[in-house]
């Protein structure tokens, strides 16, 4: 096959990725100031989007491909990696989850997450999907003393490989179908053998809206994330949020736009259903929930329903808008979350909605940053949220799915109750508890990243709306 | 609708929205002394009004299109611009907006004790989205302060508002929100449609009647929400009763004005084939507006909430005069608005002089202020007066040009909307007996007469009142040329071919295309 020895340029992020986690992992024993780990987990995110940034290519017989469009993702991936990283250490020292391992598995996830947005082959789609998980069911299990952390990473971890076999099991029929799993040679099989009609193909489909429903929470194949986001360590809630859930959905690009994109398969009219029941069945529950991580765990899946928006467009412009969205909402996602850790302290878990009440009276600042948050995650302007929703109504709009838009904009102003109800409380009663903040310098560096964020994406998104389309610009024809 | 352009080589209507942004960001890293943090805003609102005094000075009122126009590429690869312009139709409630946030500076002096930084950081907020609503001349930009205006208003009532201040705050934040949204949706179509959202590019686009039908819906979601129109008019009374005093003078002087301004900008000039057709329901809605609001004013027995309704009553005659489509009767709307936000924000300024006195709100509370505070009563008796609408007051001059073109355009409405008339003396006149004359009850003996710095507050509420009451052609001539070019465009129009169950079916086809 190879007259020489493969390329491996295109994988030359990932290889570093993997090589710095298992020193991680081996090193662990070694080094008694785990602070070292993130530090160098840092320098690692540093220097790995360089890599990134330089790369270009395809490698092993063009199963891979460091293009433009993985480029976008894997720049989320380093980001979510970035913050979470900077958030973990203040709470990794309360709950004892701060050591090599940890940083490591982190490395890990990360790797297979850049693997899936840019696998070109469904083989190496499922191996990124599965380094992923795996490292993700293990972090969230994390805390194995507290029982909320295993019964999430257990219910993860079998629902997970639920959709994992559902993946292999499309994958399965898509080889049988097309005789490949090569992203494009299945698309060109597709339309010039005129599989169109073919039920089995159909039953692929279905099969693969199933798999990443799940990887991604729609409903209803949401039911692990609840569990799952309480139960797992803050820092690992954040990471997971957002990290995991842009991978299915770079994932999904690949595969329902360019593998069963060219040939019109009306694949949509599976999504759209869906993606309705998701954002209002989402924000329905996000509205009853008075754990705030829990809070946050239905409302990322009522945002993983305008996320969809952009994919069910099916056009690049809808891609574009997807991957600025997810952009936009680790943001966000990870600064609220950063807020949520700043409570947490040793005999405090700082989790109920109630504990930010009168937050503003004792801690301003905190109060301040999380309101810009919550209306972020609502979507009022001028924050980033209102950018990014309103590129996937856009898209979705354009695409001629008006009614979706219309449905999705109304549930976003049933989604806006749960955010504001944080804002009320914190804003608008008086505190109950003195709430003392373990506000560490790596924290204070990841929210001032949030909120920059936040705010800059928010008033100048130009540039960025720029880069998602240029990176979008080459991915479909 | 060709618009004409005058550009303008000083930014002033930059300065005058981010000079309170500014304002508040500094305000941000003051230290917590309230007496600092008070005079530090006032000079902040003070200097707004007056960098705003050369619009009313230098404004070319024989000039139709866009005046003091700036334009700069914003958000190049959505085609979005930081596009600003005033003309005759939104000049004067840039100026009354910065006007009033002086006045609700100075009335919440005393009132606000608590978050005194957070409150004047929102309400400079507040009063900067306000006026970018009035100078947006791009759709997009104007969304963006449209919408964030709500979280420093979220704020203002739910953090210093009365007892029920967290569902009225949730209320006000969540109808709004919803219209607002439906009305984006409707934007989004625009944009698709004419490539731009630049507001004047859009007027000329002429859309076919069964867009623009379902568009003028759309963004009515939005206007009529914030009028507010009945039967959306419930979050009002919460909002504005369990408002702090400058809250509620916000509200009523410049917020809900945004929903009639919106209607006159947007509605008629980029739906004017839908706007003439729904000339009906329109006049219809208004005409119970008037009347139902009137009527509920007589059964209150809380004074921001009698207040409160005598405002769906008073913006009911504004939404008639605009659907009236008469010269007349829209520029009684356009002043109306302006003696509306004079007249009640003085009147609940005024409630608010006694509440910190008191207290209380409801009205059987009081009686006989008229001997205990005799100033404060002068005071009130020419602004209730004003809101009656009697002769030689603002409120007479901006109801009778309203009813004058109501009626030369449809008569039953004119009839009608003068019974609103009767309705507001008998229970305004009402309310100041109640108040002011009848016995001296007890628990109001002894008040302490308005202080200089409440005085001062409502004195350039009682100038504009007599004012305007008696020589309005100074405001009405800003108009002028605005709202002739406004209606041109309007009744240039052909008449829509397709009735109305037509377009409800095809409608119906696209949400159900099977």
């Amino acid at each position: 096959m190879w007259s020489s020895l493969p390329s491996f340029v295109a994988v030359y992020p990932e290889t570093i990725l993997v090589v710095v986690a298992s020193a991680f992992v081996l090193l662990d024993r070694v080094i008694r100031n785990k602070d070292v780990f993130t530090w160098a987990t840092l320098v690692t995110v540093g220097v790995t989007l360089v890599v990134v940034l330089a790369t270009a290519g395809t490698g092993f017989g063009d199963a891979y491909a460091a293009d433009q469009y993985g480029l976008f993702f894997k720049a989320i991936f380093l980001l979510v990696l970035f913050l979470a990283t900077l958030i973990s250490p203040g709470y990794g020292r309360v709950v004892g989850i701060h050591f090599g391992e940890y940083y490591g598995l982190m490395l890990y996830a990360a790797a297979g997450m850049m693997l899936m947005a840019s696998a070109k082959d469904l083989i190496l789609l499922y191996l990124g999907l599965e380094v992923m998980s795996l490292s993700v069911y293990v972090l969230v299990g994390l805390i194995y003393k507290d029982i909320r952390s295993l019964e999430g990473a257990m219910k993860y971890f079998l629902l997970g490989s639920f959709a994992s076999a559902f993946l292999l099991l499309a994958i399965t029929y898509i080889y049988g179908l097309t005789s490949s799993v090569k992203i494009e040679t299945i698309s060109h099989y597709i339309v010039e053998h005129g599989l169109l009609t073919n039920k089995a193909l159909l039953f692929a489909i279905a099969l693969f809206v199933v798999a990443f429903g799940f990887k991604v929470a729609l409903v209803p194949f949401h039911m692990w994330a609840p569990d799952a986001y309480e139960g797992a360590p803050t820092s690992i809630t954040a990471f997971m949020s957002v990290g995991p859930k842009a991978a299915g959905f770079a994932a999904m690009g690949r595969v329902f736009l360019i593998a069963l994109g060219a040939a019109k398969l009306g694949w949509e009219h599976f999504f759209i259903p869906l993606a309705i029941v998701t954002l209002f069945v989402g924000t329905a529950l996000t509205v009853v929930q008075t754990n705030i991580k829990r809070m946050l765990a239905y409302s990322s899946v009522a945002h993983a329903g305008y996320a969809m928006l952009g994919i069910i467009a099916g056009t690049k412009e809808g891609m574009a808008a997807t991957m600025m969205y997810l952009f936009i909402y680790a943001f966000m996602n990870i600064g609220a979350f950063g807020v949520i850790i700043l409570l947490r302290r040793k005999d405090f878990l700082g989790e109920s909605i109630f504990d930010f009440q009168g937050l503003s009276k004792t801690h301003p600042t905190a109060a301040l940053l999380m309101l810009l948050f919550m209306f972020s995650l609502a979507g009022i302007p001028p924050t980033a949220g209102f950018i990014g929703k309103f590129f996937v109504f856009r898209a979705a709009f354009e695409a001629g799915h008006p009614l979706l838009v219309i449905c999705a904009v109304l549930a976003s102003c049933i989604a806006a109750y749960p955010y504001l109800r944080v804002v009320m409380l914190m804003y608008m009663k008086p505190p109950e508890q003195e709430v003392t903040l373990n506000l560490t310098g790596y924290l204070f560096v990841s929210l001032a990243i949030s909120l920059a964020g936040v705010l800059v994406f928010g008033v100048w998104p130009g540039p960025l709306i720029d880069f998602a389309r240029s990176c979008c610009a080459g991915f479909l024809p | 609708m060709e618009v004409a352009l005058r550009m303008s080589e000083f930014p002033l209507l930059s300065l005058i929205i981010w000079l309170p942004v500014a304002g508040s960001v500094i305000l941000l890293a003051l230290p917590r002394n309230d007496r600092l943090i008070r005079w530090f805003s006032l000079i902040v609102a003070l200097a707004d009004f007056v960098v705003a005094l050369p619009l009313f000075s230098r404004f070319d009122k024989s000039f139709a299109g866009m005046q003091f126009v700036e334009y700069h590429p914003w958000i190049k690869s959505w085609g979005i611009s930081y596009f600003l312009g005033v003309d005759g139709i939104s000049v004067l409630f840039i100026l009354l907006s910065a006007l009033i946030t002086i006045l609700c500076i100075l009335i919440s002096w005393e009132a606000i004790t608590e978050k005194v930084k957070e409150f004047h950081i929102a309400l400079l907020l507040t009063s900067a989205a306000m006026m970018g609503v009035f100078c947006s001349l791009d759709l997009f930009l104007f969304y963006l302060f449209w919408e964030a205006m709500l979280i420093p208003m979220y704020l203002i009532i739910g953090i210093w508002g009365g007892p029920g201040r967290l569902y009225a705050t949730i209320k006000f934040f969540l109808y709004t929100l919803v219209g607002s949204v439906l009305m984006l949706v409707g934007i989004i179509f625009l944009y698709l449609k004419a490539g731009t959202f630049n507001i004047l590019e859009i007027m000329k686009l002429g859309l076919p009647y069964h867009f623009q039908f379902w568009l003028f819906w759309a963004f009515f979601a939005a206007f009529a929400v914030k009028v507010p129109m009945w039967p959306v008019h419930t979050w009002l009374p919460d909002a504005h009763t369990e408002a702090p005093t400058a809250g509620s003078v916000i509200l009523a002087g410049i917020l809900i004005k945004m929903g009639a301004y919106g209607f006159l900008r947007f509605s008629l000039s980029f739906f004017p084939v839908a706007a003439k057709a729904m000339m009906f329901p329109m006049l219809m809605l208004s005409v119970i507006a008037i009347i139902y609001g009137g009527i509920i004013c007589l059964a209150q027995d809380d004074l921001k909430r009698l207040i409160a309704y005598s405002s769906v009553s008073h913006m009911g005659f504004v939404t008639l005069g605009i659907f009236s489509f008469n010269g007349n009767a829209m520029e009684g709307a356009i002043l109306q608005m302006i003696n509306h936000g004079v007249v009640t924000g003085a009147l609940f300024m005024c409630v608010g002089v006694v509440y910190e006195r008191t207290h209380t709100r409801a009205i059987k509370d009081y009686g006989g202020l008229a001997t205990v505070m005799p100033i404060y009563a002068a005071f009130f008796m020419v602004f209730t007066l004003a809101s009656i609408g009697l002769p030689g007051t603002n409120g007479f001059i901006g109801e009778f040009l309203i009813l004058l073109g109501t009626f030369a355009s449809k008569k039953w409405a004119a009839a009608f909307a003068a019974t609103g008339v009767i309705i507001g003396a008998g229970y305004m006149l009402w309310l100041y007996q109640r108040v002011f004359c009848q016995e001296v009850n007890p628990k109001v003996a002894g008040l302490p007469d308005v202080k200089m710095r409440e005085a001062i507050a409502l004195i350039p509420m009682l100038i504009l009142v007599l004012w305007i009451g008696c020589y309005p052609t100074p405001f009405l001539g800003f108009m002028h040329e605005s709202v002739r070019a406004l209606l041109e465009h309007v009744h240039g129009v052909t008449a829509p071919a397709a009735p109305i169950s037509e377009i409800l079916k095809e409608g119906l086809h696209v949400v159900l295309p099977s």
